[in-house]
């Protein structure tokens, strides 16, 4: 498939591939999305904004220029200061990440200064380019920083460098996610209001999705991080209702299966560290609207929970066949669920 | 106002725009003191500070809501403060040019400025904050804008052309707002305060009688009277 370039969240000519649950393909133009949707579905979204995580600075004891990739934290308490963040060398968004110099050593103790900011390595993770790393200063001093100098993680792959109004979907809540969830991008309030219409419901939950690649395998390997989520109360009973009704739940976005399925649909907070993939018996998500992804990206392994592989192979072919488009500003697919609910 | 009212915006999440001078600190003042969790903008670092030290427990956040740049910044600084939003109080105000000034006097840039920061500064906020106001009103705790009005929004004072067409397009922005929101669960509220003693009168009106014009803390309870009263019928 063919990288979407244009950083447009809802291009007017997006597609939607739809997988039904007995693996029949049809395709459609993602403004019908609602058409797919019975009354009594319950469709559910992450709503977490997304954070300026690329910060470009110095590693203060070499006076190398380096840049850190936001890509965890173990809560989402604003006095936790503490992330885990991938470290580049120089250069920027231009060059793609598998070509960017690695950072220089960094030692437990070495401060790192970006802009306003000062942090200092909080750990090794096993990788020379993975850290932990801990911003000093009060929170409130500590947020502005990252909010003013902190930009979007980029891609190589698009025409333009990314400002926080394209990475920021429409429902887009408490920011916490270190990429956009950007399934959410194809939901619009009009959708929402299409939804109420149609008889379906519309539900959220927050966790902080982590970033979606390193530009390195051994790295990547390790993808996704343990993610921090939170399930509202109201979200938990809107999937019992749905559930007592025999209506579907939809998620959007690969992150809302990991949350869903990890605290099996209960409210609360909680930290998702589970991969989800072929042998995952889905409890609580019957169908996920997400972006096209091919087989060799982790988010696929996801899709696996879903359609047997044969299935996900034809619509693979069939997603290439048509020329859809990939990556964050894509087209999308709906695959319901071929399990069968024990 | 009874005490069960005041003690209804116990642990709200409030952010109030302008909230260093005039109208927007007296209401900084008023729902702190109803328990409510604060955060408020503005554009000057030592007044925002100086504000933040005079009232311990609220978020002082520096930004200027007329700048596009400034406003997802501001929203991620709002959101993470305060963990979320139940009312937004868009009350940063322009007057356009000052002295005020004949329309046919008026600079097209004084007038950009008066629209950038009573018409664009607030939908861009109101935007950005939109999930987050959202998800309060899914989640029970009701969600309220309130955008700051006037009544030159509606009647024509010669020599207000900058500030009333300002203030009259963010009166009606709110209507629609409302209208289109309402099954989501925010309300929206467009509240003419009077005139005030306040910093901008002074700058519009130099040889007003204070005595003449209302207190700014008299507008600041009517206000949070008026954003209790809307979530209490949102929660209801």
């Amino acid at each position: 498939m063919i990288a979407a370039r244009h950083a447009v969240q809802r291009p007017p000519g997006a597609r939607l591939l739809v997988i039904d649950r007995h693996g029949t393909i049809a395709h459609a133009a993602r403004s019908r999305l609602v058409d797919f949707l019975e009354p009594g579905d319950l469709v559910v979204s992450n709503d977490a904004g997304t954070l300026p995580a690329s910060l470009h600075g110095v590693h203060l004891p070499s006076r190398a220029p380096i840049e850190v990739r936001l890509a965890g934290r173990s809560s989402f308490a604003r006095e936790d200061l503490r992330f885990a963040a991938v470290v580049f060398g120089a250069g920027d968004w231009r060059s793609r990440t598998e070509d960017r110099p690695p950072p220089p050593p960094l030692a437990p103790g070495d401060r790192l200064a970006f802009g306003p900011l000062v942090a200092a390595v909080d750990g090794a993770q096993g990788h020379p380019r993975l850290i932990a790393l801990k911003f000093e200063g009060p929170p409130d001093a500590v947020w502005a920083g990252i909010a003013q100098h902190g930009r979007p993680i980029q891609y190589a792959y698009l025409d333009r460098a990314l400002a926080l109004w394209d990475v920021w979907p429409p429902i887009a809540a408490l920011p916490v996610a270190f990429e956009p969830p950007s399934a959410g991008f194809a939901l619009d309030w009009r959708f929402l209001a299409a939804l109420r219409d149609r008889g379906a419901e519309f539900a959220t939950i927050t966790l902080a999705a982590g970033i979606s690649s390193t530009g390195e395998a051994a790295l990547d390997a390790r993808l996704p991080f343990d993610e921090p989520y939170r399930i509202p109360a109201t979200t938990a009973s809107a999937i019992g209702r749905t559930r007592m009704k025999n209506g579907r739940v939809v998620a959007v976005g690969t992150t809302v299966v990991r949350a869903l399925e990890h605290s099996a649909g209960r409210g609360g907070e909680g930290v998702a560290d589970q991969r989800v993939g072929a042998h995952t018996r889905l409890s609580i998500v019957d169908a996920i609207l997400s972006g096209t992804h091919g087989p060799h990206e982790s988010h696929y392994q996801l899709l696996r929970a879903f359609q047997h592989d044969d299935v996900l192979a034809r619509a693979e072919a069939a997603l290439e066949a048509s020329s859809y488009l990939t990556h964050e500003f894509g087209d999308s697919v709906l695959i319901f669920c071929g399990q069968t609910r024990s | 106002m009874n005490d069960a009212a005041a003690a209804s915006m116990n642990e709200l999440r409030i952010v109030i725009t302008g909230g260093t001078s005039g109208l927007g600190l007296a209401l900084v003042r008023e729902v702190c003191r109803r328990g409510a969790r604060v955060a408020f903008l503005a554009r000057t670092r030592e007044r925002v500070e100086r504000v933040a030290r005079d009232h311990p427990g609220t978020h002082g956040i520096v930004g200027d809501v007329a700048r596009k740049d400034d406003i997802y910044p501001l929203a991620i600084q709002i959101s993470t403060a305060l963990g979320g939003l139940e009312v937004l109080v868009n009350n940063a105000s322009s007057l356009g040019p000052t002295p005020l000034a004949l329309l046919g006097d008026t600079a097209c840039e004084d007038l950009a400025l008066a629209l950038e920061t009573n018409v664009l500064g607030p939908f861009r906020l109101t935007k950005a904050l939109l999930g987050a106001l959202t998800a309060s009103a899914r989640e029970g705790r009701g969600a309220v804008v309130l955008n700051v009005s006037s009544d030159a929004a509606i009647h024509a004072y010669a020599q207000w052309g900058a500030y009333g067409a300002s203030k009259a397009a963010l009166r009606h922005m709110s209507a629609i707002w409302g209208e289109e929101l309402s099954a989501e669960g925010v309300r929206f509220l467009s509240l003419d305060p009077g005139d005030m003693d306040t910093p901008l009168h002074a700058l519009a009106v130099p040889d007003a009688d204070p005595s003449t014009l209302k207190r700014p803390e008299t507008a600041a309870r009517e206000l949070a009277d008026a954003i209790a009263a809307a979530l209490a019928k949102e929660r209801a």
